[in-house]
């Protein structure tokens, strides 16, 4: 295949144009921050994403499984996932791939092979984007976990402050029902 | 059909920032990033202006009329009042050293969490009312009018800081951008601008005595709920006193640690201390039902808040007749006491200079406060040998230590607590350098943050956090952060679950606690938390 050795040769080239983007969703003096500090502890975001997307792309080229992509999906859209995006901001980088991808090989495009060939390529971007859809949904659903489980300890609380809730003990006679 | 969008249009959308500069850009209050407004009934409760019911999403803030003139006035009377605050103002050069060691920044993206523009909101209208410049030259001096916009603007960023002061540490000049949010949450609250997850806790601390309105008789029945569980697992009944007068020592801790998991086995880990220290070496600790919180909302209110509930402290201890004060695991407490408790309502001349009557140790660091951190403490006990322990009954627990921002950058408290938990437990690896002690990053939640509607801005704020637990976690297999802070306690397992999953949380004195062999106990076959210990797992199969 003509695309697979292409995609090898130029992965760092594609992952950079592609990290490059996804930082530039954020303002001029974040996305510089994001791009230019290597400390992963001081820039997480960043490293994330520059590492992320790298495992990713490698994983998309090298025919990688669900598994797989989820696992190299899930850092960087559980940072998108609390960040101010919509879904679809949060998302778009994925199918963003494909004029990244277009433009790096604009001249080798003319040849009718490669073209179909990137073609169906693009169709696993499509099926990445559906199971980045699942990853993002996960991460947003643990979020409102998260906040109805605060919301019912403090009904909770107030019930108990209130003597509301009395504590049953298994012990006591005529609970053996609730085991 | 003619309404609808062609695919084309639908696509068709930017991903790219607006580049307009940040005084052209108008501030967003975002669901999932801003809180809830404070209850009119609480504000009420302790006289705060403009009680009303209102929220931050309406177009409509039911401002006073003349609220431009109150900005004004209360802007211009601090500047007076506080010389800091003046000299904040007036000194940043814009270096640009702190705007990226905000944990909102780094986590949210958002420029104007970089601590240098969060502070320039309010220093651009310091600059249009207060300077010749700014009056002169206008947005050329960086200066601009209070409007309504710029209002907005305050309140999505006053309360989108946690006044962590890690940003304070890395500045030349040593502007304390935690003050300069503190003195914008005062002018807010000059207009009724606040939220209840401050307000509420405000309004119970000083109805009730702490933050969740427990009265004294519910206060006391949570202690005694501890007491049975006490003796479920070690055998033996805890004895703790309350409102003793005379008693030597007066014990006062967040309220969260009574009420919220998993500080309820930190309050645990107390009781269990103070049990084994007055069995062994007569040691007369009381606590309070009226005294029952540490935690001091008013200091993210007003510096008046601050000093009222804080008074409550120390006239307990006072009409108690004790000779000085405990603290527990507390975070912000710490720095109430530590920097602003002197010049409020200090000194404490009532009160003994704090000696441990155990050692024979002064407290030097306390000499004015009267007040010692408990794991000052314990760490003093450990030194001297006072306390029996057996640290493999933490052998289940591989631990690292988040330093809360309060006691590491409020008070230098960085080598007690690992001191402490290396003693009683022996699986201990310490976060990067760059992430703890003086550097530690925020857990995200602090400073009134901690509600339920600011998830998002929660997760982001304690991403850097969370990333260097994950570290530890992947790197040595850490299932368990160890902190000594109610409100980290509270706030760090949420944090937890969504980018850490597999680490808990503790506090510290759980730990003691399950490593402190009690006079007259039985063998123990779990922690504190019903959890098996290492060994005696096998045991009841």
């Amino acid at each position: 295949m003509v695309l697979d050795k292409l995609l090898e040769q130029h992965e760092a080239a594609i992952v950079g144009l592609w990290v490059d983007h996804v930082i530039n969703t954020y303002a001029p003096d974040s996305a510089h921050f994001y791009k230019t500090q290597k400390d992963q502890f001081a820039n997480p975001v960043g490293i994330t994403f520059s590492e992320s997307l790298g495992n990713l792309f490698k994983a998309l080229r090298t025919g990688g499984d669900r598994d797989e992509l989820s696992k190299h999906l899930d850092p960087v859209l559980r940072i998108r996932a609390i960040q101010s995006f919509t879904p679809a901001e949060a998302l778009a980088f994925i199918i963003d791939l494909k004029p990244i991808l277009r433009s790096q090989f604009k001249d080798a495009l003319k040849e009718k092979r490669l073209s179909r060939e990137l073609v169906r390529f693009e169709d696993q971007i499509d099926a990445m984007l559906l199971i980045a859809f699942d990853v993002y949904s996960a991460c947003r659903e643990k979020l409102f976990e998260l906040k109805v489980s605060t919301e019912r300890e403090k009904i909770y609380k107030a019930f108990l402050r209130a003597g509301l809730i009395a504590d049953i003990k298994a012990e006591e006679p005529g609970n053996d029902a609730l085991h | 059909m003619s309404d609808l969008p062609k695919p084309d249009d639908l696509l068709n959308f930017s991903h790219r920032p607006p580049k307009t500069e940040w005084m052209d850009t108008p501030a967003e209050i975002k669901k999932g990033f801003a809180c809830y407004a404070g209850n009119p009934k609480s504000l009420e409760a302790v006289g705060l202006p403009n009680p009303r019911t209102w929220s931050c999403f309406d177009e409509d803030w039911q401002l006073p009329e003349n609220w431009q003139e109150i900005i004004y006035e209360g802007f211009k009377e601090r500047l007076d009042k506080f010389r800091s605050f003046k000299v904040f103002m007036d000194i940043c050069v814009r270096c640009g050293a702190c705007s990226d060691k905000c944990h909102y920044f780094i986590g949210t993206g958002d420029p104007k969490n970089m601590p240098v523009l969060r502070a320039e909101l309010l220093r651009s209208v310091y600059r249009n009312d207060f300077t010749k410049a700014g009056k002169l030259l206008g947005r050329i001096a960086g200066a601009r009018p209070m409007t309504l916009d710029v209002l907005r603007e305050w309140w999505a960023y006053f309360f989108q800081c946690t006044e962590c002061r890690r940003c304070s540490l890395f500045c030349p000049y040593g502007i304390d951008t935690a003050e300069i949010t503190m003195m914008g949450r005062e002018l807010l609250n000059l207009l009724g601008l606040n939220i209840d997850w401050i307000a509420t806790p405000v309004a119970n601390c000083y109805r009730t005595g702490n933050h969740l309105g427990i009265q004294p008789h519910a206060f006391k029945d949570m202690i005694d709920f501890f007491v049975d569980d006490i003796e479920e697992i070690t055998g033996v009944q805890v004895e703790p006193q309350f409102q003793k007068k005379g008693a030597d020592i007066l014990f006062i801790t967040p309220s969260g640690d009574v009420f919220a998991d998993p500080g309820t086995y930190t309050c645990m880990g107390y009781l269990m201390l103070f049990h084994f220290l007055k069995e062994k070496y007569g040691l007369d600790v009381t606590w309070s039902t009226y005294a029952s919180e540490g935690g001091n909302f008013g200091f993210f209110t007003s510096h008046e808040m601050m000093k009222r509930l804080n008074a409550k402290m120390y006239l307990e201890a006072k009409r108690l007749g004790v000779k000085w004060i405990l603290g527990g695991e507390c975070g912000h407490m710490w720095r109430v006491i530590n920097q602003y408790m002197d010049t409020m309502n200090g000194p404490a001349d009532f009160l003994d200079v704090p000696v441990n009557p155990i050692t024979g140790t002064r407290f030097e660091n306390a000499a004015s406060t009267k007040m010692v951190h408990i794991t000052e403490f314990t760490a003093d006990l450990i030194h001297h040998g006072k306390l029996d322990l057996d640290p493999s009954r933490n052998e289940n627990k591989v631990l690292t230590f988040h330093d809360s921002c309060n006691p590491s950058r409020g008070m230098g408290l960085f080598e007690e607590p690992r001191y402490v938990i290396q003693n009683v437990a022996n699986n201990f690896y310490d976060m990067p350098a760059s992430t703890i002690r003086e550097q530690t990053f925020c857990c995200g939640s602090g400073a009134g943050l901690n509600a339920g509607e600011d998830m998002e801005l929660r997760m982001a704020g304690g991403l850097p956090r969370a990333n260097a637990v994950k570290h530890v976690h992947d790197k040595h297999g850490v299932n368990m952060l160890a902190t000594i802070c109610a409100i980290d306690r509270a706030v760090l397992p949420d944090l937890m679950n969504y980018w850490v999953p597999d680490v808990e949380v503790t506090g510290v004195h759980e730990l003691v606690a399950n490593a402190l062999i009690m006079p007259g106990e039985q063998e123990r076959e779990t922690d504190l938390r019903g959890e098996p210990l290492l060994g005696t797992e096998d045991a009841d199969e």
